[in-house]
């Protein structure tokens, strides 16, 4: 690895390889790294945003009696700061590293539906602010990320807070689903010659299963929103108990969806730590194929444990020994992931980067997480668990020590390829570290605190009931990890125009997305590459690492160095158009199309506030306008 | 494998590179958008899915009537499978409400909607063989049968407004009791995914008559407009079933 610390040259980034710049080429843009780009620019913005709900909450609870905020806004905070960071910050986290990563790990020019990848960046974008925007006005919503029913019915809840979370989680949907079909075709039909289903980089392969999770539990929130929407705004029954409606089904339904949606949040990030373990260690990935099958496996059992969340709603004895047992036995695949990552380090030679490290964090974190999560799957225990902070501890290890620590790894590690720079490694250490502890001393002693009997989701506490200093605690350890999150963004924008120049390998990495210019020309391949086993560059460039491997007509592999390769170098630079390769079209279509049916969905919000007449103006004009640009877009050629 | 080969081979790979005919992506062969659908049909299921398993856990949960197949009371709530029986457990002639779903109507719709699945086939046909001797008689081509899909299934639309209509003058709504609020919005989420599928083959149609269909993307494109309509009416059988026929 040779970090060069060549004076930086005036420009970097795109630039270098003529494309166009400005922010009309970024709002009609669809190329899949510029839509990764803006995913993680908007996603890291709102996870600084669900980071201060969080800050506010903890000083609220450092001592007994807070008087910060009042319990209205605590309520609004806690929901808020659930929604943000599920559907604002961690799923989009890892779609901007999807629409970045797939593309390039696969060997393909961009995904399969280019326009309809930029139409779900733009919803993702539009709903995101729709749901954030009223917690200035006090409206935010505030029935928890889980929004339950009846709680959130008309009757118990009565102001528009529920409102803006029902129809901006419909919107956020949409933009999820629209892309999971994108991906799943871009998966399964255009991998580069070569690459087979068992050679694909594991971050691809987790992201495929991760695709499914969406396309099959989405609509399962879907219809309980729907339900939902009905209920509040045209007078249906299906949450209203005194009809005899079960007080059960919107758990149920909510749940068949929540639980998949735990994995679509962890398994991202659990493939980025498979691609940045084996480069660190310089040895390919200890049991490929048994990552792969648990990964599928986990998917697969995802949807069969759901119920795990309602041991204490009393469903009987039968239903919660079934889903117990499903939920023993789903910890085994991930268990067995947990020692292939071990397996991965043991007798390699390790770098420690600040990518690696964050990484190993996560291996470690997530265990502590999964741990605790296996110790709720026997009902007993986990009825003196239930919504106590002992739960908030354990699912803060598995999504902030699992998710959120593969996400920054996974930063780190891209941010080479992302912007030809590397991030500074000293920022990136205090960060880390900072992060590191401040995440433990934040949670850990939520352990304590929930065994104690602290519910979740109070605004205040007495003192005397032993909760003080665990509390006091978690409060510093969050400041320590907002310390974290400062040298992160001081890192951030420091080396994105000062950071050291990375070459096209930038760490020693065995994968297709290394082969090409960091960042990479908007074709990404200048010839698309012929792959012969699951590490291309390594083949070419260390073949005793892959010796072992299996290896199929190994002389028909064209994977360069262009670094070694002078001849290379020529195409390197050249425009898609010198090479005589077909990009698809900029369009401003994705961006109106997306902005039209958030308002065809903001209408409904006049429902509530008893405009009728304009709330169809804003429906109906809305849809029109939709369906008006939708044709359009169908009617204008792609390329 | 040394750097030597590996630039040797690149340049015969870029030869064949880039201009379609040769590129052997590792790939089904099937067009993007034909995966795409399939995939959104998966998803799809899962919405059906969801929507009949909430009408079929709230069946029989209703407090008060008009019920799907049996009689009950204006007045007392009961409810019983004869008319005699509700009269028996004390409700006034006058009181007594029908069971609301009219099982030779629906099969009527019902009919009608797998017959325009059967009219789906014979457009695309149309389409595949546009051109071929034989085809250009007005009851083998696809705007002929192109246009008889998208009325069936309006026929079956039409069919639903007059159910609902006549639920509604029963005394059933969408706010009138558990069964109420399943059954519209189920139903109702069939009758939308319907109009939009009648809405495509108009579109379909409107291009059929301007330009004509025909070639490997007009195909495919109605090849997918076949797959959801298709879909749509297998959905109707689940719903047929599962609400209408079994008591």
């Amino acid at each position: 690895m040779a970090t060069t610390a060549a004076p930086a040259p005036m420009t970097a980034g795109a630039y270098a390889h003529g494309e166009a710049t400005g922010i009309w080429s970024w709002l009609t843009t669809v190329d899949h790294k510029r839509i990764g780009t803006l995913y993680l620019w908007t996603a890291l913005t709102f996870f600084l945003v669900g980071g201060i709900e969080a800050l506010i909450m903890r000083i609220q609870l450092m001592g007994p009696n807070g008087q910060v905020v009042s319990a209205e806004v605590f309520n609004q905070l806690f929901t808020m700061h659930g929604t943000t960071m599920v559907f604002l910050a961690i799923m989009p986290l890892s779609a901007a590293f999807f629409n970045y990563l797939i593309p390039l790990q696969i060997g393909a020019r961009d995904v399969a539906f280019p326009r309809l990848n930029a139409f779900s960046y733009w919803v993702y974008l539009f709903g995101g602010i729709f749901m954030t925007v009223p917690i200035f006005f006090s409206a935010a919503p505030n029935g928890g990320w889980f929004g339950y029913a009846p709680l959130t019915t008309m009757q118990f809840s009565g102001g528009l807070n529920i409102d803006f979370w029902v129809i901006g989680l419909q919107i956020l949907g949409i933009s999820s689903l629209a892309a999971a079909f994108n991906f799943i075709t871009t998966i399964i039909n255009m991998r580069a010659p070569g690459m087979t289903l068992m050679r694909m980089p594991i971050f691809t392969w987790m992201s495929f299963v991760v695709q499914f999770l969406l396309i099959l539990a989405f609509p399962a929130i879907t219809i309980a929103l729907v339900f939902l929407l009905f209920d509040r705004f045209f007078g249906t029954q299906f949450y209203e108990i005194a009809a005899g409606a079960d007080p059960l089904l919107w758990q149920h339904l909510f749940w068949v969806f929540g639980h998949p949606e735990v994995y679509i949040l962890i398994l991202p990030a659990f493939g980025l730590v498979s691609e940045i373990l084996p480069t660190f260690s310089r040895k390919p990935l200890f049991g490929y194929n048994v990552v792969v099958y648990s990964g599928i496996m986990i998917g697969f059992l995802g949807f069969g444990v759901w119920a795990h969340h309602m041991f204490a709603v009393g469903m009987g004895a039968t239903a919660d020994t079934i889903f117990s047992l499903a939920t023993m036995l789903i910890g085994i695949p991930t268990g067995v992931k947990i020692f292939n990552w071990i397996a991965t380090m043991w007798g390699g030679s390790l770098r420690f980067t600040v990518a690696m490290k964050f990484a190993i964090a996560l291996v470690a974190l997530f265990t502590i997480g999964g741990i605790s999560g296996v110790m709720h799957s026997s009902p007993p225990t986990d009825l003196q668990q239930t919504d106590t902070y002992f739960i908030v501890a354990h699912f803060h290890y598995v999504l902030v020590g699992g998710s959120i620590m593969g996400i920054f790894g996974g930063i780190y590690h891209y941010f080479p390829k992302m912007t030809g720079r590397y991030l500074s490694e000293k920022l990136g250490n205090w960060h880390f570290w900072f992060f590191a502890i401040g995440m433990n001393l934040t949670f850990f002693p939520m352990h304590y605190s929930g065994m104690l009997g602290m519910p979740r989701r109070i605004y205040t506490y007495d003192a005397g009931q032993g909760w003080d200093q665990f509390n006091w605690w978690s409060t510093v350890g969050t400041i320590l990890m907002f310390v974290g999150a400062i040298f992160f963004i001081a890192n951030f924008f420091r080396s994105r125009k000062n950071g050291a120049i990375a070459p096209n390998d930038a760490w020693g990495a065995g994968t297709l997305e290394w082969s090409i210019p960091s960042p990479p020309p908007d074709y990404n391949f200048a010839q698309i590459p012929v792959v012969t086993s699951r590490y291309p560059l390594w083949d070419l460039k260390h073949p005793e690492m892959t010796a072992d491997l299996v290896h199929s007509a190994p002389d028909e592999m064209t994977i360069t160095d262009s670094h070694a390769v002078p001849v290379h170098e020529e195409t390197e630079y050249k425009t898609a158009k010198e090479l005589g390769i077909p990009m698809p079209f900029p369009t401003i279509k994705p961006l109106f199309a997306a902005l039209f049916m958030v308002v065809m969905f903001s209408g409904l919000i006049f429902i509530h506030v008893g405009i009728f007449p304009l709330a169809m103006a804003i429906t109906i004009g809305g849809a029109l306008l939709f369906i008006g640009t939708l044709y359009g877009w169908l009617t204008s050629p792609l390329e | 494998m040394t750097v030597a080969t590996a630039v040797a081979t690149a340049d015969n790979a870029h030869a064949g590179d880039s201009h379609g005919e040769h590129t052997h992506y590792t790939t089904t062969g099937l067009e993007h958008r034909k995966i795409a659908i399939w995939a959104f049909i998966g998803s799809e299921c899962m919405l059906f899915a969801s929507l009949i398993s909430t009408y079929l856990v709230y069946k029989g949960r209703s407090k008060i009537g008009p019920m799907p197949h049996e009689f009950s009371c204006k007045v007392s709530n009961v409810v019983a499978q004869t008319a005699e029986g509700v009269a028996a457990l004390g409700c006034a002639a006058g009181d007594v409400m029908k069971p609301i779903l009219d099982i030779p109507v629906t099969s009527q719709s019902t009919f009608v909607l797998l017959m325009s699945s059967l009219a789906m086939v014979l457009a695309l046909e149309g389409v595949e063989n546009h051109g071929k001797p034989g085809y250009d008689r007005w009851y083998k081509g696809s705007k002929f049968w192109l246009g008889m899909t998208a009325l069936m299934g309006a026929t079956f639309l039409g069919y639903q407004s007059y159910e609902f209509t006549s639920f509604v003058h029963e005394g059933l709504t969408i706010t009138t009791n558990l069964f109420g609020s399943s059954f519209f919005t189920l139903t109702g989420f069939h009758g939308a995914h319907v109009t939009v599928g009648v809405l495509w083959l108009l579109t379909l149609l409107a291009i059929d008559m301007k330009r004509g269909l025909k070639g490997r993307n007009d195909v495919l494109v109605v090849d997918i407009c076949a797959l959801y309509w298709h879909f749509v009416d297998v959905v109707w059988i689940a719903i047929f079933t599962l609400i209408y026929l079994i008591q």
